[in-house]
């Protein structure tokens, strides 16, 4: 990748590693993570429970809980700042305004003692340094978009279903008009029915502002219909990434290719789904080379060995997987930089 | 909201029933004949005899029961035994005192405990912390009659400061009330941090966090709130609890409150004062855990809504 | 008791054979006790209750009742501390060193019995009450209520102004005082525990009611009753001293702490050892209590620890 394409991304996350420590136990959650997104593009980050997803969206955020989190190395390059370096003061002024994160259970997620109007209100009134009148006048206004009547600003949480939550956590976040959305999950916690709704909304949203999203799930029908781009995520690390038609239809990774057979699919009648053998490695004590190669089906004796290098495959489509590293270099094409 | 409290206070009578009962029962244990100790050692039989009847002490335990509900009831707790005085007109000339003395280690106790709670709970580990927890642990260990005791010995009698008892000028109160409050610091305290804790590791505070919402704005606007719901059970226990602690702070300091009327009272053997202030003071703390109840929903929406 | 305590929710109580849950059980209490040890103010708490006890068990070799401890010496009154007396006399001339060893004994038994007799009666409430539900449980927590309408120090002070000042009434004032704590506790837990599925499938092969309460439920909510039960100690061994205070508790001349720091108490002006040296031991006492009661609560429970 050249030096011009990595300024046209809005985001560029380079080498990131986040570790948790608890009582001298350290837990590596993120490893050398790379993900870059541009303007308006929705990228699909996926992986299973305990993959990294989460801590990574934080890690973006600058909301990694410290201690027992800490960020080791790497750089989170926002609209060309390193959010990693940033003074916290300007950091705040970035959260909720220039990027803003949905979070997974939106039962919890909102204050109980604050009503959700205030709670819209307030983050405009952060960011915006409109009068507290005003503020409230766009909360209504947000509340309305998202498809609440602005009459229930007054209201409090606990007065609304949780997909109405959820309407007002989506509301909250883009209140500010964000560049950078990051959803985590936004309708694992909801009902099948209004986990649908939820989606379209936010579909709807994003195209309409060109706002660009993180989209953090384990579905992928949910990654298919929305995203852009996918990087699939296993053991903290991306281990196959490209825009969605590439992976999808020309897998690469052992993992992306198990993932894809764990699902049941309608058009080919399979007896019985094929589910990924074992187990994710416990994060505190990760396994040597490839991170997979316990539970690939062609693991060889190099995979325990040595570490995969990510290998673009074709323009835009990263694999992190020994047999395809080697299969590169025979044929001679570039080794993308870690 | 009002037919909440109607139907709270409605509650509240059978409780009380149930408390002067149980007390009425106990005190009707007491050993010795109250119309002897009316009458004086030396009384000829006879009159003590006819006292009683009159007293109505040969009537069956229920009857006397009932009798003493009713007059309650109307405001008559009984003449005490040894100054033949009116045992509600006395609770209330001095349940000011009491209740100044209460209110005021509760205050003491809030301005210490919620801030020291606080900073203690968002510097988890601090040497702040270590050090706040050590004294607030101190705090609940220590017996405050003898807290009281010590300040005496520091303040009044090394230091000449203040009064050792008594109720003379507003300084009276400082060393009392400090005593009272004590405690209840070192509990509202641990409480609070506690509570905050909890409630810091809560998602809408990464939620709070997440709109660029300043730290002391979290801390202050959004924790504090639900971090309090909890707290203010235990205020108004505590406060309770100080009406019943008073007892021995009084009799430390003199001071001339229902608590040490009621120690004076159970010296004497004078059973109508002793039930009377042991009634008087349970109403007291049921009346308060009442209020605490209903300033819930104030604090805590998700219990406002409940009421209506 | 540690035997029956980790009933395995998940092994459902069908197989009660020692030889295959005896190792786990046992394990589990070992945990506790490891992650106690590494928590250094319990262990401090731990081992000043343990000289406390100690102090109790071998009073009589550190001074004599008779001699030493309850006999006067008007001579040596209020003397302040000495090489001969480490924490001074009292009004009677008595050695306040060997009067606080020998309190020991009052404070602890005070102490210890009046908390098993509440747990016992408490507890019992409270397994009643949340096992059966409905009315049984209505009415037994209506009258706890009642109970608890009296702030706990007022209702001892009437149960023994109207029994009369002596050890065994103090005990069971502080006892009864502090029943509707427990049966609250043990109630809570029993909630919580009497709808899962191992009660269930105990009653399904035909358990009866007493042995699903003691071998079943019991055993599940001793982790907050212990907690409770080690600062409860704590709360008699002050009440106790309270009550002494105001002469409703321990007699003189018998050593009591409270009612030595009476005793000193018009003496403050000359004689300060003698209201002092028995309130630091009660305080020390209490926060050592107070410190093993944390630690035990944050072992029991690491979830909840702070």
């Amino acid at each position: 990748m050249t030096e011009q394409a990595n300024k046209q991304d809005l985001l560029s996350i380079e080498d990131l590693s986040i570790v948790y420590e608890v009582d001298g136990e350290t837990t590596y959650a993120v490893n050398g993570l790379n993900i870059s997104l541009k303007r308006g593009e929705t990228l699909g980050l996926i992986g299973e429970t305990g993959a990294g997803k989460t801590t990574t969206a934080l890690g973006i955020m600058g909301l990694v809980p410290n201690p027992p989190g800490r960020i080791v190395s790497g750089k989170v390059v926002f609209d060309g700042e390193d959010l990693l370096q940033m003074p916290k003061e300007k950091m705040r002024g970035v959260r909720g305004n220039r990027i803003s994160m949905i979070f997974q259970d939106p039962m919890t997620s909102l204050n109980p003692v604050m009503t959700v109007g205030e709670q819209i209100a307030e983050v405009i009134l952060i960011h915006e340094g409109v009068s507290k009148k005003e503020s409230c006048r766009k909360a209504g206004e947000m509340l309305e978009m998202v498809g609440i009547p602005a009459a229930r600003a007054g209201d409090f949480p606990h007065q609304f279903s949780g997909g109405m939550k959820q309407r007002v956590v989506i509301a909250i976040a883009l209140a500010c008009n964000p560049d950078l959305l990051i959803a985590d999950e936004p309708t694992t916690a909801l009902d099948v029915t209004i986990q649908a709704q939820v989606l379209d909304l936010m579909k709807d949203l994003k195209s309409r502002y060109n706002t660009a999203m993180i989209l953090i799930t384990h579905d992928l029908g949910v990654v298919a219909q929305v995203c852009d781009k996918v990087a699939i995520m296993y053991a903290g690390e991306v281990v196959e990434s490209g825009d969605i038609r590439d992976v999808y239809e020309n897998t690469k990774h052992p993992y992306t290719r198990g993932l894809f057979g764990s699902i049941p699919d309608l058009d080919h009648s399979v007896g019985r789904l094929n589910p990924i053998k074992g187990m994710m490695p416990d994060p505190t004590d990760p396994p040597s080379g490839c991170k997979f190669h316990p539970r690939c089906p062609d693991a060889t004796a190099t995979c325990a060995a040595s570490e995969p290098e990510p290998v673009l495959t074709e323009t835009g489509h990263v694999a992190r997987c020994l047999m395809l590293q080697s299969m590169v270099e025979q044929t001679d094409v570039n080794r993308v930089q870690g | 909201m009002h037919r909440f409290i109607l139907k709270r206070l409605l509650l509240l009578i059978p409780v009380l029933l149930g408390v002067s009962l149980l007390v009425f029962a106990i005190m009707s244990f007491t050993p010795g004949d109250p119309a002897q100790l009316i009458l004086g050692e030396n009384a000829p039989p006879e009159a003590v005899a006819e006292l009683r009847e009159e007293m109505g002490l040969n009537d069956p335990f229920l009857l006397r029961y009932a009798r003493f509900v009713g007059n309650a009831a109307t405001g008559d707790l009984g003449q005490s035994y040894t100054s033949g005085r009116d045992v509600f007109d006395e609770i209330f000339s001095r349940f000011p005192n009491t209740l100044i003395l209460a209110a005021l280690g509760v205050v003491i106790a809030v301005i210490i405990g919620i801030p020291i709670g606080i900073i203690s709970a968002t510097r988890q580990y601090s040497m702040i912390d270590s050090g706040s927890m050590f004294f607030a642990l101190l705090g609940v260990s220590m017996p405050n009659f003898w807290l009281g005791l010590m300040m005496i010995l520091l303040f009044s009698v090394n230091l000449g400061w203040v009064p050792s008892g008594g109720y003379s000028s507003w300084s009276s109160l400082i060393m009392p009330a400090i005593t009272l409050g004590t405690g209840s610091a070192a509990i509202i305290t641990r409480m609070t941090r506690s509570s905050m804790l909890e409630v810091i590791r809560q998602d809408y505070i990464r939620t709070a966090r997440a709109k660029g919402v300043a730290e002391n704005v979290v801390i202050n606007r959004h924790a504090l709130k639900n971090a309090l719901i909890p707290v203010i059970t235990v205020i108004g226990l505590q406060f309770g609890m100080l009406l019943g602690g008073a007892v021995l702070t009084e009799t430390v300091f003199s001071w001339p409150g229902v608590g040490r009327m009621m120690v004076d009272a159970i010296r004497q053997k004078d059973a109508p004062t002793v039930l009377g202030t042991v009634v008087f003071l349970a109403t007291t703390f049921s009346l308060v855990n009442l209020l605490v109840d209903l300033l819930y929903g104030f604090v805590d929406p998700r219990i406002k809504s409940q009421y209506a | 008791m540690s035997q029956e305590m980790t009933l395995d929710p998940v092994q459902g109580q069908l197989d009660k054979s020692p030889a295959k849950g005896a190792p786990k059980k046992r394990s589990q209490w070992l945990e506790v006790w490891h992650r106690l040890k590494r928590d250094k103010m319990a262990m401090l708490g731990l081992f000043i209750i343990t000289l406390v006890v100690l102090a109790a068990i071998f009073a009589d070799l550190i001074a004599d009742y008779e001699t030493v401890v309850i006999a006067q010496n008007l001579a040596d009154r209020l003397q302040g501390p000495s090489a001969q007396y480490w924490l001074g006399t009292d009004e009677f001339g008595r050695d306040i060193f060997a009067r606080i060893i020998h309190g020991t004994r009052v404070s602890l038994m005070v102490g210890v019995l009046s908390v098993a007799i509440a747990i016992v009666m408490g507890g019992g409430l409270g397994a009643v009450a949340g096992y059966y539900g409905g009315k049984i449980d209505n009415v037994i927590m209506r009258v706890m209520d009642i109970f608890l309408a009296v702030p706990s120090i007022l209702l001892a002070i009437a149960i023994v102004s109207a029994l009369g000042a002596n050890l065994m009434n103090l005990m069971l004032a502080i006892a009864i005082s502090s029943v509707p704590t427990y049966a609250r506790v043990v109630r809570a837990s029993v909630l919580t525990i009497r709808d899962q599925e191992f009660i269930e499938a105990a009653r399904a092969i035909g358990a009866s009611d007493l042995r699903i309460i003691f071998r079943h439920i019991i055993p599940n909510c001793l982790s907050p009753v212990i907690v409770q039960g080690a600062l409860g100690v704590a709360g008699a061994i002050l009440s106790t001293a309270g009550l002494s205070f105001i002469g409703l508790g321990i007699q003189p001349p018998e050593p009591e702490w409270g009612a030595m720091l009476a005793g000193g108490r018009q003496y403050l002006r000359h004689a300060w050892h003698v209201t002092t040296f028995p309130g630091l031991t009660i305080m020390i006492t209490i926060l050592a209590l107070n410190l093993l009661g944390d630690g035990l609560r944050d072992a029991l429970d690491p979830r909840l620890k702070h």
